[in-house]
């Protein structure tokens, strides 16, 4: 680099005052000391997500979900792809993020053409981003097939992941999930035109599934309820987000499962402030929070690059002579782009 | 109006310009950088589906994961956000404060984890 940074300069001529020790402007660096701030408070996000996750909270309401089995969805594929979307995300911003530096880069050049190029990439990489935040939100809180709570202990035989027998109490106001084929019939609900409410969408859901196990109350969608009862589902899931899944395949442990249900406890489909059926409530909390919190400043960097677009377009950057601003505001997408890195890492993956 | 950042402060961003030839190896550097983010990505997707939590190796894919993280972070701030272009007493009073940020959070994890836990269950109740 040219710049003065990279000049051998005497020490007492760098802290002998009248110039920057550090060999940058005001702007800039003020724009370095809120970035180092603002990383201090997602540490702290992240920080508390990871003793609530180890700590006895994820113990007491049950293990805390795996990302891979929460976040599967993609856009008109379904189901069946962990975190391929988180991915795409992820890969979206370091996309958004190179434009920026590219724009950066142009700017050295004094190149006012290809700095709006690359701020126009950049601007339009974040309305993306935005928006495949705003779907993973939407199908986050509209949920996958719904749970619902144990109001006796029973105990299960059934099978685990690799396939072999085992024997598993589900204990009282324990949560219970429905069948193998909930992503089928939440792909249903999709197309049939109601996806904009989702209370009514889990009216469906757990109609269709748990109709077909012997009926219940839901007499309001007899269209539903005769199409599944061709194929009744013979699975049952505890568990379903988890580390652990038990297949139940025997009909009298699902028939006093459904007779738990019956008894009194109400069923949720997927995730709110109040409830989630992912696992610990916690979970849901973290994930409104964290990518919630970095969604407000994916939106907030996204106006302050049109801000410094059109200011480029209006050629106030040409007549100062440098485009500095476009590197500052270069630096707090960048750190978009870092703290979405650690939110990939934290919450999705580990 | 006059704006003393701008008189003042204006040569260091004057001097940050760099020529039409210097401008050809930087976007090569950021075109190099920006497809290592994306393959350290693309691997960490692979070894999340190929290993599950339950795999024995998991303890060994948790702690990569954290590497490659560190290593993606690490590209971003050094080069995307040119930190380590900068001079090295910027460089190390934004660094600094997290390294020893880090190493004390791992000293109160390692060290008063289980108090951490019983503290938070009585703070908020169960």
């Amino acid at each position: 680099m040219a710049g003065e940074a990279s000049q051998q300069i005497d020490k007492d001529e760098l802290w002998g005052g009248g110039r920057s020790p550090y060999s940058v402007t005001y702007g800039k660096m003020m724009m370095w000391f809120f970035l180092v701030s603002d990383a201090l408070t997602f540490s702290g996000l992240l920080i508390s997500l990871g003793f609530f996750r180890t700590g006895v909270f994820g113990d007491l309401e049950g293990f805390w979900p795996v990302g891979e089995k929460v976040f599967e969805a993609l856009p008109v594929l379904g189901t069946g792809f962990p975190l391929i979307y988180v991915a795409l995300m992820t890969f979206l911003l370091i996309v958004s993020s190179v434009t920026m530096v590219l724009a950066v880069e142009a700017g050295h050049r004094n190149d006012k053409k290809n700095v709006t190029k690359w701020l126009v990439w950049t601007v339009v990489g974040g309305f993306f981003f935005l928006g495949s935040q705003a779907w993973e939100w939407y199908h986050f809180i509209h949920g996958s097939g719904g749970y619902y709570i144990s109001a006796n202990e029973i105990s299960v035989n059934g099978t685990d992941q690799s396939g072999e027998t085992i024997s598993y109490t589900v204990a009282v106001g324990e949560k219970v999930y429905y069948g193998s084929d909930h992503a089928h019939a939440h792909e249903d609900h999709d197309h049939d035109g109601h996806d904009h409410d989702s209370h009514d969408g889990h009216a469906h859901t757990s109609t269709s599934e748990v109709s077909g196990m012997g009926g219940d109350g839901h007499d309001e969608d007899h269209a539903h309820k005769d199409e599944h009862e061709i194929h009744p589902p013979e699975v049952l899931y505890l568990n379903k987000f988890q580390t652990t899944i038990v297949t139940v395949n025997d009909g009298p442990t699902i028939e006093k499962l459904i007779a738990a249900k019956n008894e009194n406890f109400a069923e949720t489909s997927g995730a709110n402030l109040s409830s989630n059926e992912y696992g610990p409530q916690q979970y849901a909390n973290f994930f409104f929070f964290v990518t919630g919190f970095h969604g407000f400043h994916v939106f907030s960097g996204v106006l302050i690059n049109i801000i410094v677009l059109l200011m480029v377009i209006k050629g106030v950057m040409e007549k100062r002579g440098h485009y500095e601003m476009v590197e500052k505001t270069g630096l707090y997408w960048h750190f978009i782009d870092l703290v979405w890195v650690f939110v990939f890492t934290f919450f999705y993956l580990v | 109006m006059e704006r003393d950042d701008l008189i003042v402060n204006d040569s260091y961003a004057l001097n940050a310009h760099h020529s039409e030839e210097a401008g050809v190896s930087k976007r090569k550097k950021i075109w190099f950088v920006a497809g290592l983010l994306t393959a350290i990505t693309a691997l960490e997707v692979i070894l999340g589906i190929a290993f599950k939590q339950d795999s024995d190796y998991w303890t060994v894919i948790k702690w990569s994961f954290i590497i490659l993280t560190l290593f993606k972070a690490a590209y971003i701030v050094l080069s995307f956000m040119h930190l380590g272009d900068e001079r090295k007493n910027l460089k190390y009073t934004i660094l600094a404060p997290y390294i020893l940020f880090a190493l004390y959070l791992l000293f109160i994890a390692a060290k008063e984890g289980t108090d951490m836990a019983v503290l938070l269950s009585n703070f908020l109740g169960s």
